[in-house]
């Protein structure tokens, strides 16, 4: 059976881990390396390194740390992060990325995930999609939450979906960091209107948000940052808590 | 050992690579028929579109290097596809190693596509598979190849298909071992001991 899968994000400015304290375990909780390889180790499905960079230094140093990523990781990991070209991404999976994802550049110019789909297959282009609910509809936002636009949710998903992205990553952005728990009602929306896989983001604060977002097939795979940095949650306990409410996890 | 990785252009051959690298081994990435065919394995990776593929393979002599090898040879993935009779994408003639044909994975009940993430194996008692234990991989693909009496492993989406073939020495894997944790790094090491 296919599994459910959990997620950490991990935001990344000149190399280094931003959020994340307080591991006794390793030796660098800002190494993304060591922090992605202890996620990876305590059974993380998948990882996404976000690059909030926006030097051109900073970007060198990011595909080098992606090679890096690459080289001890054994499991897929995401980037992403102020990718706007077919040329951007290139580096990116040559140094080892299993996938890269666009935001704010593709609700610009919404053919770049057909080129970036025709460049690289669809299995490998993530579209993330920031959204508010407000008076009944969901308004699609760039530059990290800043900037609404004319987009709508639903809409906005299926042209995605129709221009070949192999998956949505859906962030509410009234549930991102309040801890009250997924968007379920419009990941549902969303997963029911899409035939591509959706990503769960914004709103974990606890396990029990996780296996509501799972149950009935709102999301297929969960993503959180805070709560696993903090380590407000363990992915191992996350793991067999949802294990034992019969959500198929490995 | 001297181990071969098929150069064209596949998207995953660096995490390849970097999964041998882990397993003390520097392979030899070559498109050059002698240098394949005097290696000891052989590894197939693949990432991307059947028909493009194809014509790039097509383009390198590998249509006719491939199928000819006798070593132990592992497709990964769209390699696994490749090795096939013919792929429902692009309306494909693949290599025809397998007599086999791929076909895209059609929703019952709304499942997604492509099948994404990790699932389980059922698997046969086979060097390939040996000390595996409760057997989950990494899969990303949204063609299939048919049940079929080349099967060592199969998993199940939407229907059961075809996880891991095999015919003589050649082999075959859908998901991929280069992501799939500590199972994955099993399988490679089990087929470098092959």
């Amino acid at each position: 059976m296919l599994k459910k899968r959990i997620i950490p994000c991990l935001d990344i400015k000149n190399g280094r881990t931003v959020k994340g304290i307080n591991f006794v375990n390793i030796r660098d909780a800002g190494d993304p390396v060591e922090l992605g390889a202890l996620y990876a180790r305590e059974g993380a499905d998948e990882l996404v390194f976000l690059d909030i960079t926006a030097t051109h230094e900073g970007r060198k140093t990011f595909v080098e740390l992606v090679r890096d990523i690459a080289r001890h990781l054994n499991i897929p990991f995401t980037v992403g992060g102020g990718i706007s070209s077919v040329e951007d991404v290139t580096p990116l999976l040559q140094a080892g990325a299993d996938k890269v994802s666009v935001n704010s550049s593709a609700v610009r110019r919404p053919e770049l995930i057909d080129e970036l789909v025709d460049a690289f297959g669809s299995q490998c282009i993530v579209v993330a999609i920031d959204a508010r609910l407000k008076d009944g509809v969901w308004t699609v936002f760039t530059h990290g939450g800043r900037e609404p636009t004319d987009k709508e949710l639903f809409a906005w998903a299926r042209e995605v979906e129709k221009r070949g992205a192999g998956e949505i990553l859906f962030t509410s952005m009234n549930h991102d960091g309040t801890k009250n728990g997924f968007a379920v009602d419009a990941l549902k929306e969303l997963s029911e209107q899409v035939q591509i896989p959706v990503i769960a983001s914004g709103g974990a604060g606890s396990m029990d948000h996780f296996k509501e977002v799972f149950e009935n097939d709102s999301a297929d795979a969960a993503l959180a940052a805070s709560i696993f940095h903090f380590k407000e949650i363990g992915i191992g306990e996350l793991k067999d808590y949802l294990k034992n409410n019969n959500i198929a996890v490995r | 050992m001297n181990l071969a990785l098929v150069k064209y252009n596949a998207g995953n051959t660096q995490s390849v690579l970097f999964a041998l690298e882990r397993l003390g081994i520097t392979a030899q990435l070559t498109n050059d028929a002698d240098e394949l065919m005097a290696a000891d394995k052989v590894i197939f990776p693949g990432v991307g579109e059947a028909g493009n593929t194809m014509k790039h393979l097509k383009s390198l002599g590998l249509d006719v290097i491939l199928p000819s090898l006798k070593q132990p040879f592992l497709g990964i993935c769209l390699g696994m596809q490749l090795m096939c009779r013919h792929s429902e994408e692009g309306d494909t003639e693949c290599l025809g190693i397998f007599d086999l044909d791929v076909r895209r994975f059609v929703p019952r009940n709304h499942e997604k596509v492509p099948h994404m993430g990790w699932n389980d194996l059922s698997v046969a008692d086979h060097p390939l598979l040996r000390d595996l234990s409760d057997p989950h991989m990494y899969f990303v693909h949204s063609y299939y190849v048919p049940e079929s009496k080349h099967s060592l492993a199969s998993a199940e989406y939407i229907h059961p298909f075809c996880a891991v073939i095999n015919k003589d020495n050649f082999y075959a894997v859908q998901f991929h071992p280069e992501k799939s944790g500590a199972q994955g790094q099993k399988l490679l090491e089990n087929f470098i001991g092959l």
